[in-house]
Formats: C-alpha cells, sequence, structure tokens
C-alpha cells in the first residue's frame, strides 16, 4: 500500500511535470513581487503591463509569474528575470514603463537594463563572482579562509571580477568551513588555504568548479541564495522561516510541493509516532516566535499529555504590534508552510481540528490562506484519512475585529468562541483547558513555520544554529529611519548593530543614530550603548527590551524618546480591554502624565511617579498586554533621561517634535521673501513686505509647521 | 434619522447571504462562535452596524441581545454610525508615526472638516479613521483610501490624492 510519504512524492513528481511544462521549459521566466507593500508601491500595475506586452502577438515567449515578499520594501516593485544560462537580474521600483523597457532592451535584445538593476540602484559592486565565506561561528575560528580568497583574488588579479564577503551561517557546520560561489551555486566544504588557492585558480579564474571539494547535498535555507545576488542585504541572513517567500508563487501548491512542501507532514505520517514528533521538537530547541519564548516542544508536551476526546490546535495570525509585519509577510509569501506546520502539531498533540485567527486588515494573507486551505483540501492533504493514514485534520479561519489585546492567548481564544477578548488568569493553562474548555496549543505564525524545518533537516541541525539558549532564527520587520528597511530574517546571537548596519544599510540621510526600538509596545528602546547586544530571548531581556514577535524600528536624532513612550502608552490605553483595574486605571494615568510633560506641564518628581506607576501596572496586571504595558516608558527613562528632565526642566524638546515646546522662527540670511509661508499660515502670524525678510509673530503662533513646509529656501527654523 | 436608517431599524430579514450563512452553520459545533463573523458580514454589507439588524442576529443566532451588543462595541472594527462614501484611514504604526503620520491626519481633519476620528465629513464623502498598523511599515507613511494604499505620503499631496475621490479643495 502506498504510503504517505510515496503520495507525496508522486505528488511531487506531477507538480515538477506541470511546472516544467508551464513554466521551467520556457527560456526565460519573469516573477512579479506581489505582498501587501508591493501592491501598494505599484505592483499590481507592473504585472499587468508585463501580461499585456507579453500577450501582443510576436512577443517573446516568457513565463509570468508572481512571488510572495522579495524582502527589499523600499525598493519595490521587485521584478526578477530568470533566464537560462544567465545571472538572475533583479530590477527594483518597476513601473509600467520600465516595465516596457526591460521586455524591449532585455527580454527581446538581450541586454540587461542596468539603470533599473538593484545592483545599479543599491549601489553594488559590478562583479562577475561573488564568494561568500561563511561568517558563523564554528567557520570563523581562526582558518583564515577569508584571507587566503582574498590573498588568491589578488593574485590572479582577479579584482574586478570577483568580490569575497562573509555570509550568514549556512548552517552546516559540521563540514565547515564553508563558501559559497555565486552565481555558480557551488558550495564548498571543509576548506583549507590550499583548497582555496585551487578553487581560486580552477574556478574563479578558470570557471571549472573544483567538484571534489564541493558540497553535494542541499539545505532548504541554501534553495535562496542562488535567486538573490543582493550580498549586501542577504549576506548576513540566513532564511528558514521564510526560505519560500519570494521564491514561489504562493498561490499555487504545486511550487510548494516541488520545493520539498509537505514531506514534512508526509515523514511524520509515514515513519514518526506523535510522541516521536512532540521529542523532535523538544530536541530542536524551538521556541515561541511571538515573543514569549516559552519552549515550544513543551507547550506540545503539555497537550500530547492531556485527556481529552478534543483538542485544538491554533495559529495566533493576530499580529498586532504597530511596526510589525513578518507573519503577513510570511503568510502571503508562503501560506501552505503554516497549514503544514499546524497539520504536523495537531498529529503530535492529538488534535484534528486547526484554526487559523488572523486579523482582519490583512486581506491579502486572508485570501492566500483560503486558497492554500481549498487545495490542500482538494488534494487530499487536509480532511478526513490524510494522505490515507487515518489522520484527520481540518483548519478553520477566524478573522479578529481589531482588537490588540486578542494577541494574548486566553483572550484569542474568547474571540475564537465568539465572544468579547477578554483575556483572563492562569493557570489554568490552554494546553490543559482551552478553546471550549479543550486542550489547546497556542503557536505564532513564524514558530509554526519552522515546525517543517526541524522535520525536514532534523533537530540536531536546527540546534546547532543560534546561541545557547535560543535556537534557529529570527524574522525581523526592519522599518523606520534606516536605508534598507524590509523583512530580515537572522540566525538567533546576531548582533543589532550587524542588522541596523550590515543588513540595514545604516541610518537614513546620514543621521545620528538614537534607538532601536523593538517588541512593539510590550518592548523597549535601546540606545547607541546597547547595539552590540545579540539578538536572542535572554539578552534583549537582559537589556531591558523584549524580543517580541519581531517589529525592528530604527529611530534617529529627530525622534523624541518622550514622545515615543507617549506614543506607546496612547496605545495600549487605547487597547486595553478595561477588565482589571492595573491596566486600565494606570495606563490611563501614565499616558496623562505623559501628555503632561509633552506639553511643557511637567513638574519636577514627575519621571519618579511614572516610575512608581509603572511598577504598579507591570506587577498587578492580569494579562501580558497590562504587564509589559510599561516597557517603554521604563526603557526610555533609563537610557533617555536627559531628554525627561529638557521636557520638564528646561521646556524644551531636543528633538524638535513636541509641538507644545517647538518655536518656529525665520532665518533672515535665507529668506528671500517668497511670501510662500505668510500665504500658508493659517493664522496669519507672518509678517513681511514681498522680497523682504519675513518675521513670525510667536505670540499668535500656532506651531502648526505649516510654514516649514512652504519654504523652499530653508528659511525656517525649527527649534 | 436618514431614509437608509429608517429601512434598516424596521428589517426583519438580513440580507440573503448573511441569512444564508446563519442558516449553514447553525448546526455546527459551538455555532455561536460565528457571531464575530456574522457582524463583520454586517458591517461589511452596511458599511456600519444598524441596531435593527442587530436584534436580529440576537433572535436568528439564539443569542441574547446582551452578548451580541456587547461583542460589537468590543471591538474597534464595528462602527454603529454610518460611514461616508470613502473612508481615508491612515496608519498609525510605529514606523509611521515617527515618520509624520500625525501631520496627516491634522491635514485630513483640516481639509475634510471632521473633527473627530471615526466620523464623516458633511457632505458624506469621506469618512477619517486612524488604522492599527497596516504593515506596511517599509512605506511609511501610510493613507489607505477605500482598498488603496497609498506609500511615503506628504502632507502637500493629500489633497491630490483626495480628488481622485471627488474632493474639491477650498479656494485659497
Amino acid at each position: 500500500m502506498a504510503t504517505p510519504k510515496d503520495k507525496v512524492l508522486q505528488m511531487r513528481r506531477g507538480a515538477v511535470m506541470r511546472l516544467f511544462e508551464s513554466k521551467f521549459q520556457n527560456p526565460t521566466r519573469i516573477t512579479v513581487g506581489s505582498a501587501t507593500c508591493e501592491n501598494a508601491a505599484g505592483a499590481g500595475a507592473v504585472y499587468d503591463a508585463f501580461a499585456e506586452l507579453l500577450s501582443k502577438p510576436g512577443a517573446p515567449k516568457v513565463a509570468l509569474g508572481r512571488v510572495g515578499c522579495t524582502g527589499r520594501c523600499d525598493l519595490e516593485p521587485v521584478v526578477s528575470v530568470i533566464a537560462q544560462g544567465h545571472i538572475p537580474v533583479k530590477y527594483v521600483k518597476v513601473t509600467p514603463a520600465r516595465a516596457e523597457k526591460i521586455v524591449e532592451q532585455h527580454i527581446r535584445g538581450g541586454k540587461i537594463v542596468d539603470e533599473f538593476t538593484m545592483r545599479h540602484v543599491a549601489n553594488l559592486p559590478m562583479t562577475g563572482k561573488v564568494v561568500g565565506v561563511c561568517g558563523g561561528m564554528h567557520c570563523r575560528q581562526g582558518q583564515g579562509i577569508r584571507e587566503a580568497f582574498l590573498r588568491g583574488v589578488e593574485e590572479q588579479g582577479l579584482k574586478e571580477q570577483v568580490a569575497v564577503t562573509t555570509s550568514a551561517c549556512f548552517g552546516l557546520c559540521e563540514r565547515g568551513p564553508n563558501a559559497f560561489v555565486y552565481p555558480d551555486g557551488v558550495l564548498y566544504q571543509k576548506l583549507t588555504p590550499e583548497k582555496v588557492a585551487k578553487i581560486v585558480e580552477k574556478h574563479l579564474k578558470g570557471d571549472r568548479p573544483v567538484a571534489e571539494c564541493a558540497w553535494g547535498g542541499k539545505r532548504i535555507a541554501n534553495r535562496f541564495l542562488p535567486l538573490y545576488g543582493d550580498e549586501a542585504f542577504f549576506g548576513k541572513q540566513l532564511r528558514l522561516t521564510l526560505r519560500n517567500c519570494g521564491v514561489i508563487d504562493p498561490e499555487s501548491l504545486d511550487e510548494y510541493v516541488a520545493v520539498e512542501g509537505y514531506d514534512a507532514l508526509a515523514r511524520v505520517l509515514t515513519e514518526m509516532s506523535p510522541k516521536q514528533v512532540v521529542d523532535a521538537v523538544v530536541k530542536s530547541g524551538l521556541r515561541g516566535r511571538g515573543g514569549g519564548g516559552f519552549p515550544t516542544g513543551t507547550k506540545w508536551q503539555f497537550a500530547a499529555s492531556q485527556k481529552a476526546d478534543q483538542k485544538y490546535m491554533v495559529c495566533n495570525a493576530d499580529e498586532g504590534d504597530p511596526g510589525a509585519f513578518m507573519d503577513r509577510s510570511t503568510i502571503e509569501g508562503d501560506p501552505h508552510t503554516i497549514l503544514e506546520g499546524l497539520m504536523i502539531g495537531g498529529y503530535a498533540i492529538g488534535a484534528n481540528q486547526g484554526y487559523v485567527y488572523i486579523r482582519a486588515e490583512y486581506p491579502l494573507a486572508i485570501k492566500r490562506l483560503e486558497r492554500a486551505i481549498a487545495d490542500a483540501r482538494a488534494a487530499g492533504l487536509l480532511g478526513r484519512n490524510i494522505l490515507g493514514s487515518k489522520f484527520d485534520f481540518d483548519i478553520e479561519l477566524r478573522l479578529g475585529a481589531g482588537a490588540f489585546v486578542c494577541g494574548e492567548e486566553t483572550a484569542l481564544l474568547k474571540s475564537i468562541e465568539g465572544s468579547r477578548g477578554m483575556p483572563r488568569p492562569r493557570p489554568p493553562f490552554p494546553t490543559t483547558a482551552g478553546l471550549w474548555g479543550k486542550p489547546t496549543v497556542i503557536n505564532n505564525v513564524e514558530t509554526l513555520a519552522n515546525v517543517p524545518v526541524v522535520i525536514i533537516d532534523g533537530p540536531e541541525w536546527f540546534a546547532s544554529l543560534g546561541t545557547a539558549k535560543s535556537k534557529g532564527t529570527k524574522v525581523f520587520s526592519l522599518a523606520g529611519k534606516v536605508n534598507n528597511t524590509g523583512l530580515v530574517e537572522v540566525p538567533m546571537g546576531t548582533t543589532l548593530r550587524e542588522v541596523v548596519y550590515d543588513v540595514g544599510g545604516g541610518i537614513k540621510g546620514g543621521k545620528a543614530f538614537k534607538a532601536v526600538q523593538t517588541g512593539g509596545p510590550a518592548g523597549g528602546c535601546m540606545p547607541a550603548a546597547a547595539l552590540d547586544t545579540p539578538v536572542d530571548y535572554d539578552s534583549l531581556a537582559a537589556a531591558g527590551s523584549i524580543m517580541g514577535s519581531g517589529g525592528m524600528i530604527v529611530m534617529d536624532e529627530d525622534t523624541c524618546m518622550v514622545d515615543v513612550a507617549r506614543f506607546f502608552l496612547e496605545f495600549t490605553q487605547d487597547e486595553s480591554c478595561g477588565k482589571c483595574t492595573p491596566c486600565r486605571e494606570g495606563t490611563k494615568r501614565m499616558l496623562e502624565m505623559l501628555e503632561r510633560i509633552t506639553k511643557g506641564q511637567g513638574q519636577e518628581g514627575d519621571v519618579e511617579k511614572l516610575l512608581r506607576l509603572a511598577d504598579t501596572v507591570k506587577k498587578a496586571s492580569l494579562c501580558g498586554l497590562g504587564q509589559a504595558a510599561p516597557n517603554p516608558v521604563i526603557s526610555t527613562i533609563k537610557h533617555f533621561r536627559d531628554e525627561y528632565d529638557a521636557h520638564i526642566r528646561e521646556k524644551k524638546c531636543p528633538a524638535g517634535v513636541c509641538a507644545s515646546l517647538v518655536t518656529y522662527s525665520v532665518i533672515p540670511e535665507n529668506c528671500t521673501g517668497c511670501t510662500a509661508c505668510a500665504r500658508k499660515c493659517p493664522v496669519k502670524c507672518i509678517d513681511g513686505a514681498p522680497k523682504k525678510a519675513h518675521v513670525i509673530d510667536q505670540e499668535q503662533c500656532i506651531r502648526c509647521g505649516q510654514c516649514l513646509a512652504a519654504c523652499k529656501f530653508d528659511a525656517i527654523l525649527r527649534k | 434619522m436618514t431614509a437608509q436608517e429608517e429601512k434598516v431599524t424596521t428589517l426583519a430579514e438580513l440580507p440573503e447571504p448573511i441569512a444564508r450563512f446563519i442558516d449553514e452553520t447553525r448546526d455546527r459545533p459551538n455555532a455561536d462562535s460565528y457571531l464575530v463573523a456574522v457582524l463583520q458580514m454586517i458591517q461589511k454589507h452596511f458599511g456600519y452596524l444598524p441596531a435593527g439588524a442587530l436584534n436580529t442576529v440576537s433572535q436568528k443566532m439564539q443569542i441574547p441581545a446582551a452578548k451580541v451588543t456587547g461583542v460589537a462595541t468590543f471591538y474597534h472594527f464595528f462602527t454603529f454610525v454610518p460611514k461616508g462614501k470613502h473612508t481615508v484611514s491612515v496608519c498609525m504604526g510605529t514606523a509611521c508615526y515617527v515618520k509624520g503620520a500625525g501631520i496627516l491626519v491634522d491635514r485630513l481633519k483640516d481639509l475634510l472638516g471632521i473633527r473627530q476620528i471615526g466620523h464623516a465629513s458633511k457632505d458624506g464623502q469621506f469618512t477619517l479613521e486612524v488604522a492599527r498598523c497596516v504593515g506596511a511599515c517599509a512605506l511609511a507613511p501610510v493613507l489607505i483610501v477605500d482598498d488603496k494604499v497609498y506609500a511615503n505620503v506628504r502632507p502637500d499631496e493629500l489633497p491630490k490624492i483626495l480628488s481622485k475621490y471627488g474632493f474639491k479643495p477650498k479656494a485659497e
């Protein structure tokens, strides 16, 4: 009888055949990014433009497709042209007009439109080959491999054609030191300086890979590398959760199956008992990626050990932290992974019903999940008797309705049950009494996306990544005042500095770094002095912030930290469900104090009062929302006390943000008397004849800042 | 009370697809857990939750009216005031806020003559809302008009964006 493994294998053969016919036999493929943010940047129009151009009579034969988030948000829409035997070319900030030129010049004429490429726009070196030497802990240890490559390249006179960089850990530590040659896709293992010399001569110069040093196996994480030539951004990343994002078409089950999709499920159903699955997850050291960092295996163990007629698996996709978009991007880019993770969890704990609780604000992610569920069901991967294994499992979507507190697990369960989403005290924990009183496991999107990786690549390998207590990788949505905004996945233990400066490319406009905010409204702001903190659960907690779900917002000198604290408090105060007094009243009073301070009405002793109240709210609140709400206040006071003092004592906002404490004045030397500001001023408090320097009447000024926006000559000073 | 509201308060039957959904889910286990989904459908249909429709839901789903109201008032997504023809939402996520979303809100209030968030302009054309993070942080600040997302919005672009939806700026 065919086992589930045989069935998935058969499915894969069919999928690959179909893809080959529809896609890969075309000499050229074009993929257009199509996540929510790409669509906002105009990806839809670009896709339509390509579709129209390529459907014209006599148009070249090209397979056009969509992929999920390509990670490089600031350069969207991103379009890749993958031609057989050529380096994949990525075009950035594509418009319909640019699409026309790409088709004309590149597809028809065979000449890359250089000025639209990522290398050109992002100012990357123009080289033929890139050698990425593994920068992981094991490979780095004094082997001098990178130096050997640099020396060899220099000696052979290849400096113009070959770039040598440091790359993220490939996760092949047992065969290290490793290096990867792009775009040929060759991974070299167990390198010595002698082997390097040979590789430089034969491969980098002679273009013939050295077979005896090359690694033949493949890790799913590495599939990503050949597709991206963007070393600066992706060099330090390691993509496990996002292994398929930006690579496959998220609306195609075939594409997912073709890249080892549902392999983990088949393996689990064929070869492993539920207990073995739980043990594997325990051994991997995987911890909850929603922010809490609770060991996933332990959670599964608790639920598996319960005796009940019904158990549930829930995926928490209620990504409510402002500034976080990891889960949305993961679902939009690779929805089947989440379903596969849920099913494996269901098998492990003995549940046959799963729910995905997702925000109504994510329509595209919802659409793609619905499609994935329908496709999986039609293919016999979901429903009764999955793959002939007698394992039943089904998944239903439940939409949130805009309540941040529903990200808290007990509140989330209430919301799925159709009630007001209010938390309750624990214990009992949901693994004992969850949905409708039955044992329930709630895992975050990213956690579930890691489960197939743990099964396919083995818990030992997974546990070899990261730090002693935090295994694997973490996805961050990097945003704010940083050059490369985007979706980033780095191994645990990477420092904040590496994320902000290497992956993020530093601060926008060359301004000074002030703080990086992690963990959303429950997290904290970390100053420049904390930049060398490694990203893992325990180090971030020790530094006064939290890992959180993965929002990472960079702030520069123009951000007022008191205002940031006020912003987060306004958020948590508004989102407090009102059930327990410390959170309901405490957040409100803290917000009032912060508002007073930002209006210049702060008094000596306010900071101490804030800290005292923060401590009470932290200790006495019922759920995570209230317990974490004071974190932004505490961390900004700890690291940026001087800014609070400036607001309270000098009635000044050093960053020039707090409207009541800012003044606008005209710099007479720069003013040309164009009258633009005077015409915009809503209270008509700007005086001056045309072509003469203007003056702002400070008494009447309402500090709206419209004069600053209107001035074209930098003649308005904001202080 | 507008004509539409009048019609709705005396409405005995819910719109057909919603009534059908309630019938379909009635026999499933834990059927009352579909309450939030039903309210979402009603809001989508009318643009807000009319009081009459809530009573009908209570009767049809056999859930006490107090609970229906409790749920409806708990979630930010639901509103009880009719919306303008177009909904303008400013994302107030951290990244957008740091990049000046607050200024966008103030300008929009000015332009549309709306005093309170969640209310409609006098001509009934626009409702101004602030959205929770829409997750397009890399494009901050973002503005959402109906379903279309505008990225990297500057305050001086607002009149131009709104004019696509029939907004006529006041003469200066």
